[in-house]
């Protein structure tokens, strides 16, 4: 006997307004599935080619002890909520506070406006949008309890201020001491009308120390930070003792620096936050949103030589604790490990959804934005240059007269590729040996240009975190390198 | 989204729930919308409307916690003054904030009526013309991947639990264009404009499409440039942006924190040269995004910075006014910190100048029109800077666009290094400033 197969209804649109949305407010999970794919279909019915909704939920606080005092504990909660439309290659992103039906209905109902389209009328038939099984990243590995296990308060005060005693040990000539840290929560759900359906949690916290010190007219200031992306237990983990020590020491190598001299010179730049160069001059310009917009000098290099053959490139977000780590982008795309240069030759871009859209590029788990009221965009997560095989003595050992980067300021790359960042603790070279500390250096250059001149990498790679801003706001990243040699870079100073 | 009045009576429901007699909120509803453009089509249009606020609590020991928030229904109030009543007990013992002393004093009458939104149609074909109108500018200009059309309503308030209560509204609208070109053969130039007012009929489209367009022409023939020292004459942006950078010069929250490169004492002292005056001026008539109120609620006003080179007064929040036994100037933010900044800079000649100068007839001197990368090339704390710019070497009137290079130095040595402050101000965004020519700056050229 064979029985036949029964259909599901067929749905109008009054049918979806007429339910009752019971979706949980502290809580992103699977009661969000009916809300979340009623919108979708209605999205869609209205002639929409692609929809999405992005739910953000986040427990911020930061701190700061200045000197021997707490002086700022700052909480911020968050609730938010942004609806992507496509329409062929256009987009339309309206965000709003408002997380109910009628608040999420009325900024879809916004941006389907938007693109010239209309909900669709009480009669009219609705497409079902079958979202996946949620994909839940935080259920899955264990980050809903993150949030509790977090330090209070009370601890972060105790860490900060012990931390900032710990400074005034270690520093002189201290004008001012901060400690400063800052926990940063967040719940993200992720549906979109390919049936999309993803939920993650973030837990990225920072810590560090803003040292200025002075001696009459002579002044140095030396931060340091540190990133974590994963363990609850970070702060109290935080090792301030051996940082205070390190920050002491630069500031008062650096107090009585003299100002670096202009001109082209050959530089090592240090490893870790040194990977900024890699970042600004070379990293922003292998996302497509660049390509979109015509200015990154890459836009078809894709399979040719774009840097020096002894260099090799990476952007991931896989790597444990690193500050650029995502389970899933803010598209709900898993994250992958991508390889940007092998050997010097380009072999992939860094791509969202619409950038793969666009440029044709194929997504790359890059779609990242600060919070919801941003449309995401191809970012980078955790980008550095893969170790080489030379040892520190010989990249010093290579260099007459030069300068040591020790430690890299921030920096930006223009729309012509041209970048430039400042330098907080640099070196002179002189027959290989570091002789005298130097201040006040700018490194500009061309990215087309300083790629092919990173000739020497050092097999020393280390990470540091870093905060990018970009289109889609200000995110986390890595960056990173072994030590290396940069042939011949202009150095703005005095 | 609630009224201001809504927020006002959730705050007061919620600080008799949890027994809290003293609070302040700040707080704005902005709604905006924004467009971009790519080759004729809309790129990506942009809508938001979203409220947030600050709440400050009291606690029974006097001292302060602090909570932001976007959720704004009761329910968010509730959990937002319980946490900044949590956050109170962590509050400062020393210099505890408290309500400004003027936050009921009567604030400026302004007239800058909000201009109603126009329709997002609208912005799409205004800026899709204006991207056509660059493009066909000069042949060299292939496109145009920075611009924007921009328009945002705010309503924003200050209340506290003594009575006081005030809002105000505003509208913006805004354009920018940054055009690149492409020649065989020759590096890409690339320049824009900007143009802001308080709605989309009052925007000076066509200003800032013929701004973008002759400055980026202007670079088209470029050479690199000597490293050495120049005359540099800075355009009023780009001295505005430098002024900003240093602001911690004339911010007393800065001054009291050790974290400025001036000392209370500083005050009355020869900083600059006599033929600079700085102000801030909130309630200049030509900023067309003049608040009345600061964060503490405290009303604006014109403050002199510096007079004739000599530092006359510093920025102040109702803390800082009282520590350093001052008038609050209407310039605070509140937040766990208290912090100080700028409003709108009014930059003007002091004394009178005893020598002409004119980029028609200099030689040999560079202007700057733009600086970049501040966040990256300037130390604050040291007074340094090392910063990259777009400008040109201007030889008896012939200009030359300076290919790659930056300009650096100190900016205490700088202001004492003005040998001019031109009579005719520049209108931006930031304030209005002329042209500053300063001697002997160390440019470096891209070798």
């Amino acid at each position: 006997m064979t029985v036949a197969p029964s259909l599901t209804p067929l749905l109008k649109t009054n049918d979806l307004l007429s339910r009752e949305y019971g979706a949980t407010r502290n809580r992103f999970d699977l009661s969000w599935e009916p809300t979340l794919a009623a919108l979708l279909g209605l999205g869609r019915s209205a002639g929409a080619d692609f929809v999405e909704f992005f739910l953000e939920r986040s427990n911020y606080i930061s701190g700061q002890a200045e000197d021997d005092a707490i002086t700022s504990i700052s909480p911020r909660i968050i609730t938010g909520a942004g609806v992507r439309v496509f329409l062929g290659k256009a987009d339309c992103y309206v965000s709003t506070n408002d997380l109910s039906f009628q608040g999420l209905k009325s900024a879809l109902d916004k941006a389907l406006g938007i693109m010239g389209l209309t909900l669709p009328g009480p009669a009219a038939n609705i497409s079902d949008i079958n979202l996946e099984l949620l994909r839940d990243y935080a259920s899955a590995r264990s980050k809903d309890e993150w949030l509790a296990t977090c330090s209070s308060m009370q601890e972060m005060g105790d860490v900060l201020l012990a931390a900032n005693a710990a400074l005034a040990k270690n520093a002189s000539h201290v004008q001012s001491r901060r400690a400063v840290y800052f926990r940063d929560w967040q719940e993200v759900l992720v549906a979109a009308s390919d049936g999309t359906f993803a939920r993650d949690i973030r837990l990225t916290q920072s810590v560090g120390y803003n040292l200025l010190c002075a001696d009459g007219e002579h002044r140095s200031s030396i931060g340091q930070r540190a990133g974590d992306t994963s363990n609850p237990a970070f702060l109290r983990e935080w090792d301030y003792e051996t940082v205070a020590q390190s920050v002491g020491e630069s500031a008062g190598k650096m107090l009585y620096a003299d100002y670096v001299e202009s001109g082209s010179y050959p530089v090592i730049m240090a490893n870790q936050f040194g990977g900024v160069i890699f970042h600004e001059a070379c990293g922003h310009l292998l996302e497509t949103t660049q390509i979109e917009r015509g200015t990154t000098p890459f836009i078809d290099k894709k399979g040719e030589k774009i840097a020096h053959e002894n260099l090799t490139a990476w952007d991931e977000g896989l790597s444990p604790d690193a500050f650029g780590t995502i389970d899933m982008d803010d598209e709900g795309m898993p994250a992958q490990r991508t390889l940007l240069i092998e050997n010097g030759i380009l072999r992939n871009f860094l791509s969202d959804r619409a950038g793969s859209m666009r440029t044709g590029h194929p997504r790359t788990g890059s779609g990242r934005r600060q919070g919801y009221t941003y449309a995401a965009a191809s970012r980078m997560r955790n980008t550095y240059i893969a170790p080489g095989d030379y040892s520190l003595d010989e990249l010093f050992a290579s260099v007459d007269k030069g300068i040591y980067c020790k430690k890299m300021g921030g920096g930006s790359v223009g729309a012509t590729g041209q970048f430039n960042f400042g330098v907080d603790e640099a070196y002179l070279i002189e027959n290989g040996k570091i002789t005298k500390p130097l201040k006040g250096a700018t490194l500009i250059g061309e990215a087309t240009e300083i790629m092919n001149k990173i000739s020497m990498c050092s097999n020393d790679l280390g990470l540091a975190a870093g905060f990018c801003g970009s289109i889609s706001g200000s995110v986390y990243v890595t960056v990173g390198q072994p030590h290396l040699t940069v042939d011949a870079i202009t150095v703005g100073g005095r | 989204m609630p009224t201001i009045q809504d927020i006002a009576a959730y705050a007061e429901a919620s600080a008799q729930k949890l027994g809290v007699t003293k609070y302040d909120v700040y707080g704005s509803s902005v709604d905006e919308t924004s467009v971009q453009v790519d080759k004729g089509d809309p790129k990506q249009v942009k809508a938001s409307n979203r409220s947030s606020v600050i709440v400050r609590v009291w606690n029974d020991q006097g001292k302060v916690g602090v909570t932001s928030t976007s959720d704004v229904d009761p329910t968010g109030m509730d959990l937002a003054l319980e946490s900044a009543r949590d956050a109170s007990a962590f509050g400062v013992a020393d210099h505890i904030p408290d309500f400004s002393p003027e936050a009921t004093a009567p604030t400026a009458e302004v007239d800058l009526p909000p201009v109603d939104p126009a329709p997002v149609g609208d912005l799409i074909q205004r800026l899709v013309a204006l991207e056509k109108q660059l493009l066909e500018a000069h042949p060299a200009i292939a496109s145009v991947p920075y611009n924007g059309l921009a328009q945002r309503s705010i309503d924003r308030f200050y209340l506290n639990s003594a009575g006081a209560l005030r809002q105000e509204a505003r509208s913006y609208a805004s354009v920018y264009l940054y055009s690149k070109t492409e020649q065989e053969g020759r590096k890409p130039r690339s320049a824009g404009a900007v143009r802001v007012n308080r709605g989309l009929p009052l925007l000076d489209l066509e200003g800032c499409l013929k701004e973008a367009a002759d400055k980026t022409i202007s670079h088209l023939n470029y050479d690199k440039i000597a490293s050495g020292k120049y005359r540099v004459v800075f355009s009023g942006e780009a001295f505005l942006s430098l002024l900003g950078a240093f602001s911690n010069l004339y911010n007393a929250q800065s001054i009291l924190d050790h974290r400025s490169l001036s000392t209370p004492d500083s005050l009355g002292t020869v900083v600059a040269s006599d033929l600079l005056s700085v102000y801030d001026d909130a309630l200049h008539p030509e900023n067309i995004s003049a608040e009345t109120f600061d964060g503490e609620g405290t009303p604006t006003r014109r403050v002199p910075i510096l007079e004739k080179g000599v530092l006359t007064h510093f920025l102040h929040s109702a803390g800082t006014a009282k520590r350093m036994g001052a008038s609050p100037t209407g310039h605070a933010s509140i937040g766990a910190k208290v912090s100080v900044g700028p409003s709108y800079y009014h930059v003007l000649p002091g004394t009178e100048a005893k020598s002409e100068f004119s980029l028609e007839n200099a030689g040999n001197v560079i202007l700057i029109d733009d600086l970049q990368a501040l966040h990256a090339g300037v130390n604050s704390l040291q007074g340094s800077f090392s910063l990259p710019f777009d400008g040109w070497l201007i030889n008896q009137g012939e200009r030359v666009s300076v290919e790659s290079a930056t300009v650096a130095g100190d900016f205490r040595d700088l202001l004492k290094a003005i040998i001019h402050v031109e009579p005719h101000v520049e209108i931006t965004p930031e304030g209005l400033c002329p042209r500053i020519w300063v001697d002997s700056l160390s440019i470096t050229g891209e070798q």
